[in-house]
């Protein structure tokens, strides 16, 4: 296997902590914690996990709008926090983001061409008749009608505006494309388009994807490997097929089953409390251990590794007592406490 | 900038005070050319005479001067010093708080401590201790007034500036290449500047007065110049004997500061845009209801527990008129679950909220429909009586319970007061109940958690507590509106399990507005599918998801990714839905059919029955050969 | 609570310390020779010497400041010159005065402004609303010192209702009703601007708070509309407003300064006055001192209040 194209390793950030002038002292966050993972060139990762397990933090980290606590990123075999050293838009050349919120990204007071052209001019150099050029073609790329272009953001439908930002991010000429829940603020008719238009450009240019979102069922339709976050960390990674047809940890499970699918059989919904652990004071083994049934001594005193379930093959899991077997949701149960 | 202007010429006060200020600003402009007495000629034998003498228009003061000249003199003074003043403070304000509130961290805390210093002292004392520095004089009580108002300015522009550096698009700019420098003039400065200029023209009137009081208090202008300050300091030791020589010089101040104030408000509410669009009006407690005629019952609701017949709600913005709901109509029969699924915009919630008049008006109006419980129709119940109806025989769960509940009371004393509002039970008991239901909706040692503020629940903690206040009086129907949207899967998958359990225990009838169809197809037994303020199709949950017959809703639900189908792509649906005040003839969905002909932009398409329980709103069903064209129609 | 109220007592002994070096630092940019102020221009330069070494002025600057800081810490303020009294007996006979007049206008302006505001608030765009816009506006908009001599001509001169200057009679008075009938006119001229910011805000703070999710939740609870608007509405808005009725009392006792000059009331406003124009500038370093301090610790209170009303600040 040729180098990853990004290879993250023991990626770690915390928030917060310090001294206080009066009063206990503050205990850090860990956002996200001991994070290893290979992107191939090529790839469509996806990143799954529900709030507050620190998937936005790790995209934040990748495109440098945000410095890790610890570990190391290497893009194509360099060090990112060096190659941002050296040249601050070095980074930015290479990967780029797509946020959330489509209209909250785009500066209400700027008009489209603006937006559009401030990567062109800052990141690529383009001036003149080269910027006017490159514009158009952005427009065209993403679907927009040319005279959009001197429209105001507040004119546009929100997804619309997601594809400005999609063609904000592609100005730049990246390799990679880090996408922050790009479809969750939008309808499902518009997520579909969107979804649509990242195939067609993934293909047209020959882009590397980090897909970050809570909804499992978009994530299975756009990825061919999907990682699962909790708490801050990695829980299980494996290809896409692989994870929906096999998944070994029981979070997996939880969240398979708690997806509701149209017409499809009930959900199964977790007994006890589906609450994260305090921040503050992690417990000290597998932070899911207290939600899950399958947990014994052993989890609740070690962290477990995430690793390879059967020797050669790619299918991680940091489970001391994954799940063999099939998934498939039981179609007699009925969605109830039990 | 002509809108700017247009809008401030609409607001009455503020073009009077526009005018007025212009007015004397003209006149102190062209004063040194004006046929006027000499201000500081003195001329003892015809001091102090009344207004309306002869040569003087105003009188004369203590030392024989034409109280005309120095009043408009001294307003020039006023004016310039003012101004001057408060321009200093901006600029200087307005930088220490971009920068403290851009860069953050350290910057920060330095500037804002020092900010801190300056606002610890009362605000003129400050002043005065500068005055008695640099000595009385204009300018330095210009500099003592410039300086206390800085931190004015810097606290309110910070504030600002971190809430917009906290925007997306200024990472966005960051990852476009652009430096601090460039993000603070491009990204920062367009979006602050209005700010800066809203507290500039609430400002100046302020220190316009400020200053003349450092004058008055013989600490500002100086012998013998004189601003309208120091002519009312001087006017008030004959304030008994020659009265004028004061007021008139007040008066004056007042006017001016009256009229900047006036013109300043008037800038304010032009640069806000949410005054524009009614945001900031207050919602009366009952929505309006103008319905242009009553509408007979439907006998065919007689045994239904809720039945809605061609409700519309409009929300009218200015001139123009959004149709949110445009007549919807549907039965729930007692126990049932009916869901309203459609995208945003839709119209789902504004029916959901139109039931009990809850729509916030200004600007929502319910325009036609009825609306019957038991067949009383609640559009026509007084207010008193649709308020006992709310939160007893029908209750709310909304979409955000951090937003929903109220952030400064405890949980429990919310329950309590549900309870309390429509059962008269002793407070004691009541806290039992309130216990007792925060139990039921299973949230653990709930004696404890009713002791605590909705902030310190979990998100799903939160929606159970507002569930718990929907059961507190077991009403009939429970109106769920988006009640899992803001949660995540798992929560969410416990929250319609306890929904569910409910509904079996109580026999509580729901009405579910979401946008999913997977948890539609959880929980509801029957489902409505709105587009465009209408019901596209009406039927039992199973049978739509399997053979929709409105094309809106096959295209809808071929949108969805299905979990575990990896090769069954999403299918979008090119274009958008019509803006809600520009709706076309014919269906709403016609521009965005692939099987729509000129029939579907012709006319009003009815609701017609297709099967024996199932309707849809259109003239070419899918899988029915050729609707009989007699179709009952409603 | 507790914890909180230690940890921010103690957060305001160094904004206590950077308002006395503040202080401490504008009276010495004072150009000239304070030896010199004192004794006149035709003191012996041994004679000024002499001063110069008892009021420390030969030491290094922060030196200066430390035995300064620590004559303060020991209740000693220096002389006034001009009375020829300790400056700290001056002070507090007038601060009491003023804390008199500012507390009484302070009490006035909160009353009438926050229920101005409330009803102009739930009766938008009506009637009420619209008179009491209009009386804000000229609330602000009038200079208080101009409207306590207009008080001055309609109620003492004109009327004889109430007395034009002073705390109490020359003959016979003193006594609690005397007191009052002297305050009457002051405290509410004094009273007037600050009362219209605070409605001005409380008005649209009542609208922000009104449009929130929580108060539809009450309403779809089935609470009547005053129970929503005063028991919803309004203690969120009170906890917002908490912090500009702090600003308002810096305005209050600032305003005082100029109310107390027309009134001729004896508070620490008109000392301050009087002591920059004779440039007695230890009774304006003690005098300014002594009022921003107990500004400090009246907005120690204020925030005291605000964190007890709203459980979601954090320590």
């Amino acid at each position: 296997m040729s180098t990853p194209l990004l290879d993250i390793r023991g990626l770690t950030r915390t928030f917060g902590g310090g001294r206080r002038w009066f009063g206990p002292d503050r205990a850090g966050v860990h956002a996200v914690q001991g994070i290893n993972l290979d992107v191939a060139r090529g790839d469509t990762l996806g990143i799954v996990g529900e709030s507050g397990c620190g998937k936005s933090t790790l995209a934040r980290l990748l495109v440098g709008l945000d410095t890790p606590s610890g570990g190391t990123i290497h893009y194509a075999g360099d060090d990112l926090q060096q190659l941002r050293a050296q040249d601050r838009h070095a980074l930015a050349r290479r990967i780029q983001y797509v946020f959330q919120d489509p209209l909250s990204s785009l500066n209400p007071r700027k008009r489209i061409r603006d937006i559009l052209a401030a990567p062109l001019r800052y990141l690529r150099g383009l001036e003149g008749q080269a910027l006017e050029y490159r514009l158009g073609e952005l427009m065209e790329v993403v679907n927009l009608r040319p005279e959009f272009i001197a429209r105001y953001p507040h004119e546009f439908s929100g997804g619309q505006a997601q594809r400005i930002g999609i063609a904000r991010a592609l100005a730049a000429d990246p390799e990679l494309l880090v996408l922050d829940e790009p479809v969750s603020a939008l309808d499902v008719s518009i997520q579909a388009q969107v979804l649509q238009l990242l195939r067609r450009l993934k293909a047209e240019f020959d882009l590397t994807y980090l897909f970050i979102s809570h909804d499992l069922s978009v994530v299975e339709t756009i990825s061919n490997r999907i990682a699962v976050m909790y708490f801050g960390r990695l829980i299980e990674q494996a290809p896409t097929r692989q994870l929906f047809h096999a998944p070994a940890h029981p979070y997996t499970r939880v969240l398979l089953d708690s997806a509701p699918i149209p017409g499809g059989p009930p959900i199964k919904a977790e007994e006890g409390e589906a609450e994260l652990p305090d921040p503050l004071s992690p417990p000290p083994g597998c932070a899911f251990a207290p939600r899950c049934p399958r947990a014994q001594d052993d989890c609740r005193h070690t962290v477990p590794p995430l690793d390879n379930l059967v020797a050669g093959k790619d299918h991680l899991a940091a489970c001391f007592h994954p799940i063999e077997g099939p998934w498939q949701r039981i179609a007699t149960q009925s969605a109830q406490e039990r | 900038m002509m809108t700017f202007i247009t809008l401030i010429a609409r607001n009455r006060l503020a073009a009077f005070g526009g005018v007025m200020l212009l007015l004397i600003v003209l006149l102190v402009l062209i004063t040194p050319w004006l046929p006027l007495a000499d201000p500081n000629i003195t001329e003892t034998a015809n001091r102090l005479m009344p207004p309306l003498s002869d040569g003087h228009p105003l009188g004369t003061d203590a030392l024989g001067r034409d109280i005309l000249s120095r009043l408009l003199w001294g307003t020039r003074i006023s004016l310039a010093v003012g101004v001057a003043a408060s321009l200093v403070a901006a600029l200087i304000g307005s930088m220490i708080g971009i920068v403290a509130g851009y860069f953050g961290g350290r910057t920060d805390n330095t500037l804002m401590r020092g900010i801190d210093m300056l606002m610890a002292f009362p605000y003129i004392l400050l002043a005065l201790a500068i005055v008695a520095v640099l000595g009385p004089g204009l300018m330095n009580a210009l500099y003592a007034i410039a300086i206390v108002n800085i931190p004015f300015f810097a606290r309110n522009i910070r504030g600002v500036t971190v809430g917009i550096a906290h925007r997306e698009f200024i990472d966005a700019a960051r990852l476009s290449g652009k430096g601090n420098l460039r993000i603070l003039a491009s990204e920062i400065l367009p979006n602050v500047l209005p700010v800066i200029v809203i507290t500039m023209s609430t400002t100046v009137g302020w220190m316009i007065l400020e200053t003349a009081g450092l004058s008055f208090l013989g600490l500002g202008a100086q012998p013998p110049q004189a601003d309208l300050g120091s002519m009312l300091g001087e006017g008030r030791k004959m304030m008994l004997n020659a009265p004028h020589v004061a007021t008139v010089p007040g008066l004056m101040i007042f006017l001016v500061v009256m009229s900047i104030n006036l013109l300043g408000d008037g800038i304010r509410d032009a640069l806000d845009p949410r005054l524009k669009s009614g945001a900031l009006s207050r919602p009366a407690p009952f929505t309006r209801i103008r319905r242009r005629h009553k509408p007979l019952p439907d006998p065919t609701n007689d045994d239904a527990l809720l039945s809605v017949e061609n409700l519309q709600t409009d929300f009218e913005v200015g001139h123009d008129t959004y149709q949110a709901v445009n007549g919807v109509s549907f039965a729930i029969q007692p126990n049932e679950c009916l869901g309203l699924v459609g995208e945003s915009g839709s119209g789902k919630s504004v029916t959901a909220l139109s039931l009990l008049g809850l729509v916030a008006s200004p600007p929502g109006v319910i325009t036609d429909g009825r609306v019957a419980l038991a067949g009383r129709d609640l559009l026509d119940l007084p207010h008193g009586d649709i308020r006992r109806l709310r939160g007893r025989d029908v209750s709310y769960v909304f979409q955000d319970p951090l937003a929903t509940l109220h952030p400064l009371f405890r949980v429990g004393d919310q329950l309590v007061e549900a309870i309390r509002q429509h059962q008269p039970m002793s407070r004691a008991d009541a806290r039992t109940r309130a216990v007792s239901l925060l139990g039921q909706v299973r949230i653990p040692n709930p004696a404890h958690r009713a002791e605590q503020y909705p902030h310190e629940l979990s998100g799903g903690m939160r929606q159970r507590v507002g569930i718990a206040m929907a059961l507190a009086n077991d009403p009939q129907l429970i109106i769920a509106d988006e009640p899992t949207t803001a949660l995540d899967v798992t929560v969410q998958a416990q929250i319609l399990a306890l929904i569910q359990n409910l509904r079996r225990e109580k026999g509580t009838a729901v009405l579910f507005i979401t946008h999913d169809f997977g948890v539609v197809s959880q929980i509801c037994d029957r489902v409505a599918v709105m587009y465009a303020g209408r019901i596209v199709e009406i039927g039992p949950t199973k049978t739509i998801l399997e053979t929709p017959r409105h094309p809106y809703t096959r295209r809808l639900i071929d949108c969805v990714p299905r979990l575990g189908e990896p090769d069954n792509e999403p299918v979008a649906i090119p274009g958008l839905p019509p803006a809600a005040d520009a709706l076309p003839e014919g269906c709403a969905f016609a521009e965005r059919c692939d099987l729509a002909e000129d029939a579907c932009r012709q006319g009003n398409i009815e609701l017609i029955a297709t099967d024996t329980d199932r309707q849809v709103r259109c003239i070419k069903p899918l899988g029915i050969p050729t609707p009989s064209p007699q179709g009952v129609t409603r | 609570m507790f914890r909180y109220a230690l940890r921010r007592l103690l957060l305001t002994v160094p904004v206590l310390l950077g308002l006395s070096l503040i202080v401490f630092l504008i009276m010495s940019l004072i150009p000239g020779d304070p030896a010199q102020a004192i004794l006149g221009s035709y003191a012996t330069p041994e004679n000024l010497e002499r001063l110069r070494a008892d009021l420390g002025l030969d030491l290094p600057l922060p030196q200066q400041y430390l035995v300064w800081l620590g004559n303060i810490l020991q209740g000693d303020l220096g002389r006034s010159y001009a009375l020829n009294r300790p400056v700290l007996d001056e002070v507090l006979e007038r601060f009491g005065a003023t804390l008199l007049l500012a507390g009484s206008s302070l009490v006035i302006c909160i009353l009438i402004g926050v229920a101005a505001g409330i009803v102009s608030a739930v009766r938008q765009y009506g009637w009420s609303d619209r008179v009491i816009t209009l009386l804000v506006l000229i609330g602000i908009s009038v200079p208080a010192f101009w409207l306590g001599m207009l008080m001055i001509m309609a109620f003492s001169v004109g009327l004889r209702w109430f007395p034009a200057s002073g705390m109490t009679a020359a003959y016979g008075g003193g006594g609690l009703l005397d007191i009052l009938n002297h305050l009457v006119l002051p405290a509410i001229a004094l009273a007037v601007v600050a009362a219209g910011v605070i409605a001005r805000l409380t008005r649209s703070n009542m609208l922000e708070v009104l449009r929130q999710d929580y108060i539809r939740t009450a309403r779809a609870k089935g609470l009547g509309e005053g129970r929503v608007v005063m028991r919803h509405a309004f203690k969120v808005a009170l906890v917002n407003l908490i912090p500009v009725i702090g600003v308002q009392a810096g305005f209050v006792i600032g305003g005082a300064v100029y109310i107390e000059t027309v009134f001729q009331w004896p508070g620490i406003g008109r000392m301050l006055v009087n002591a920059i124009s004779t440039r007695d500038l230890m009774l304006v370093q003690g005098g300014v001192l002594v009022v921003a301090a107990s500004y400090v610790l009246f907005n120690l209170l204020a925030d005291l209040l605000q964190h007890w009303l709203d459980p979601r600040i954090q320590a």
